[in-house]
């Protein structure tokens, strides 16, 4: 149909058998679909972008002249209180390393279920075999379950505190890396396992002496990316539910104009946590992965 | 063996076992500190478990209560309480039997519930009957002693909580709630002539004659459960797509932006080492700020909405993205390139047919990836933005008193991820392993 309608005029129709008119026929048809498909693509992003501008309460363009207005207001006021700063920003450190805190122990709890979900759901270590899909679809579903779900209801019932974004981001962490830990796991050599099994080893020390050797590199790395992510996810629950410095940011921003010294405090804080430890991670990866 | 290897291998042995017991010992230890900076011995104290166990009854079942005004006498039997979710007088349910003043509450194991002109009275089995009567404004109680724990006397209010159901008598009214399970309502409200229908009298309803006269019966049924009043699916369908469409938006937003820019953030592309630095130092700087700022910052300047959500996600993407992309493009074969630059073509026609055609499956891996884990970033987003399903969540969570409609939405954040992540794997696998 596209060739009739699009194509040259009838009558004059390409001779297939002729290949360098058959090459140039197929190049202009490919190039035709990619072009529609490209069409309909923006098409698409430009009427979602509509839908979401309507829904939105203030429009994009207008918005765009006030874009720097927020940003300059907190500014100005911050440095008309700079002399603050300092002290606001010592003041602001243990909400810092709460949040921090909430990241390792989230990603410390996350990475030894992940482990044991990624041992039981790889083919050629599982303990038991035939459970391996009951492994996979418990990983899949923490995996789907956003943090804030699981962090909100916890509220609910533990009271606010760090505890929950703990358990939130944990839940979310073991779903994630058992799927990663677990394709490291597959790669796996077998061969020092079948030596192990020859001596009578028993299957936890089969794993620990011949599997966790190999996979540990990638297993670490993985755990430090996810580090990186906790970060910034145990922050902005923070901000959502409670706990850590970013339900300090909350109640700075709900004050509004004359504490924007203590918001300015902690954004800079926040930034410089995740510069450093995304910086500090990614030596750590290159480091675990490249070698020495 | 020579004496100085046999020492290093000694040596090389020890070092792996101290790390052996050193490494979990820290963790341990980490997890100690953590343990008294988090207060996990205070948790007990604070944890509510009454609040589980509401919660859980409440993801799997609904209440009804039964409410009967004391200075008027008048009797409602809503749903959730609510009054879209009220029986008509002449719909009411059969364990609710009313005779005159009296009313007789079947709350099912034996346990009765009677309201009558003295005050009310509850019926429990191997307890006895708990009866309460208002006197000169107080409340008088009579019930076997001791008083158990699950009845909770006040000077203006008696509750009793059995597995059956609750009952509460204050001076102005007496309410019992009873608990059935499932989800009551979800297809159709109490109005609608639907309610209550086997589905094989549904399907008899189709074939017969229009309840409507304007439109046919399989019409009015899709409006009255679309436009159902208690649960609004229209409007969570409305939300579901709204996530979806922050995190489609900000996604490919993000992935188009970031494309022409990773090719001067590239180190065989950037034409200047400076504008190299100056590209990643700007990838650096969004990804450093991160969502959770940006969404504060936008939602001041665009106003409460899902324009925003796509909008935070496009700023913090266009970073990450700047960054793999690049990397990408520096790991490219070069040969490629080579071979259309010996035709005799421009910059432009180079990128297009020698370095786009090698990247483009890297790149699609990437942004599919990406567009799967910002649905769920959407939904946090979108909580805090005010769009989308997060927002229907967090209101519903707030509220405390839906827990199922919490259970509902939860169940499909969860179906809506899984979905995206199944369709994400069908198009890599499609598109890229060929």
């Amino acid at each position: 149909m596209v060739d009739i309608t699009f194509g040259p005029e009838p009558g004059k129709r390409p001779d297939l058998t002729n290949p360098t008119e058959s090459y140039i026929h197929q190049t202009r048809r490919k190039r035709l679909y990619g072009f529609i498909l490209l069409m309909l693509f923006v098409a698409l992003m430009a009427a979602g972008f509509r839908t979401a501008e309507d829904r939105n309460a203030g429009d994009f363009l207008s918005g765009l002249h006030q874009l720097g207005d927020f940003p300059a207001e907190v500014l100005s006021e911050a440095w008309s209180n700079r002399a603050n700063l300092p002290g606001l920003v010592w003041q602001y450190l243990p909400s810092l390393l709460e949040t921090i805190n909430i990241a390792a122990t989230a990603t410390l709890l996350g990475a030894i279920a992940g482990a044991i979900l990624a041992l039981g759901a790889t083919r050629n270590l599982a303990r038991f075999p035939l459970l391996t899909p009951l492994y996979r679809r418990t990983a899949d579903l923490l995996r789907a379950i956003p943090e804030i779900v699981i962090a909100l209801i916890l509220i609910f019932i533990l009271g606010g505190g760090p505890i929950p974004a703990v358990l939130a981001i944990a839940l979310h962490t073991a779903g994630a890396l058992a799927k990663l830990f677990s394709e490291s796991a597959e790669n796996a050599d077998l061969k020092p396992v079948e030596g192990l099994a020859s001596t009578g080893a028993a299957w936890s020390q089969q794993i620990w002496l011949g599997i966790l050797p190999q996979v540990a590199p990638n297993w670490l790395s993985y755990a430090l990316l996810r580090f990186e992510i906790n970060v910034r996810a145990s922050a902005i629950l923070g901000f959502v539910g409670s706990g850590g410095i970013g339900y300090d940011l909350k109640l700075a921003m709900q004050w509004g104009g004359g504490k924007y010294d203590q918001v300015v405090a902690i954004f800079a804080l926040l930034f410089l946590a995740i510069i450093v430890f995304d910086q500090l991670s990614a030596y750590a990866r290159n480091r675990l992965v490249k070698g020495q | 063996m020579t004496d100085a290897t046999y020492v290093s291998v000694q040596r090389r042995f020890q070092t792996r076992r101290l790390t052996a017991f050193a490494i979990p010992a820290l963790i341990l230890l980490y997890l100690t500190y953590i343990c008294i900076s988090f207060d996990i011995a205070g948790l007990a104290a604070r944890a509510r478990l009454d609040n589980a166990a509401i919660l859980t009854a409440d993801f799997v079942s609904y209440k009804t209560h039964v409410t009967r005004d004391n200075r008027s006498g008048d009797l409602t039997i809503a749903i959730e309480g609510e009054s879209k979710g009220t029986y008509a007088p002449g719909q009411r349910p059969d364990w609710v039997q009313t005779s005159g003043d009296i009313t007789r509450i079947d709350l099912g194991k034996g346990h009765l519930v009677t309201y009558d002109s003295t005050g009310a009275r509850y019926v429990v089995p191997g307890y006895g009957t708990i009866d309460i009567q208002p006197e000169d404004g107080k409340l008088k109680l009579t019930a076997p002693q001791p008083t158990p724990d699950w009845i909770n006397v006040g000077d203006t209010r008696i509750s009793v909580t059995t597995p059956q159901g609750r009952f509460a008598y204050s001076r102005s009214k007496v309410e019992t709630f009873k608990y059935q399970p499932g989800w009551e309502l979800f297809f159709f409200t109490l109005d609608s002539p639907f309610y209550g229908k086997t589905y094989g009298q549904l399907t008899a309803m189709l074939m017969g004659d229009r309840i409507d006269p304007a439109r046919s019966n399989l019409a009015l049924m899709a409006s009255d459960f679309w436009h159902n009043k208690m649960w609004h699916h229209a409007d969570v369908a409305w939300a579901l797509f709204e996530t979806l469409l922050m995190a489609f938006l900000g996604t490919m937003g993000a992935a188009l932006v970031a494309l022409p820019l990773a090719f001067l953030a590239a180190a065989n592309f950037a034409p200047f080492r400076a504008v190299r630095f100056a590209f990643r130092r700007v990838f650096d700087f969004l990804r450093g700020v991160d969502g959770l700022i940006w969404t504060i910052v936008l939602a001041r300047a665009f106003g409460p909405g899902p324009m925003t959500g796509a909008l935070a996600i496009l700023l913090t993407d266009t970073g990450t993205f700047g960054k793999t992309f690049s990397e990408t493009l520096e790991n490219i074969d070069e040969k490629q390139v080579e071979g259309v630059r010996s035709t005799g073509a421009g910059a432009l026609q180079r990128a297009r047919f020698g370095v786009i055609p090698q990247i483009a499956p890297v790149l699609l891996s990437q942004v599919l990836y990406y567009l799967e884990s910002n649905t769920r970033s959407a939904t946090v987003i979108g909580a805090i933005v005010g769009g989308g399903i997060g927002l229907l969540l967090t209101q519903a969570i707030i509220t405390q008193k839906d827990w199922e409609e919490v259970a509902y939405y939860m169940l499909l954040i969860v179906l809506m991820v899984m979905a995206m992540d199944t369709l994400s794997g069908w198009i890599r696998r499609k598109f890229i392993k060929g």
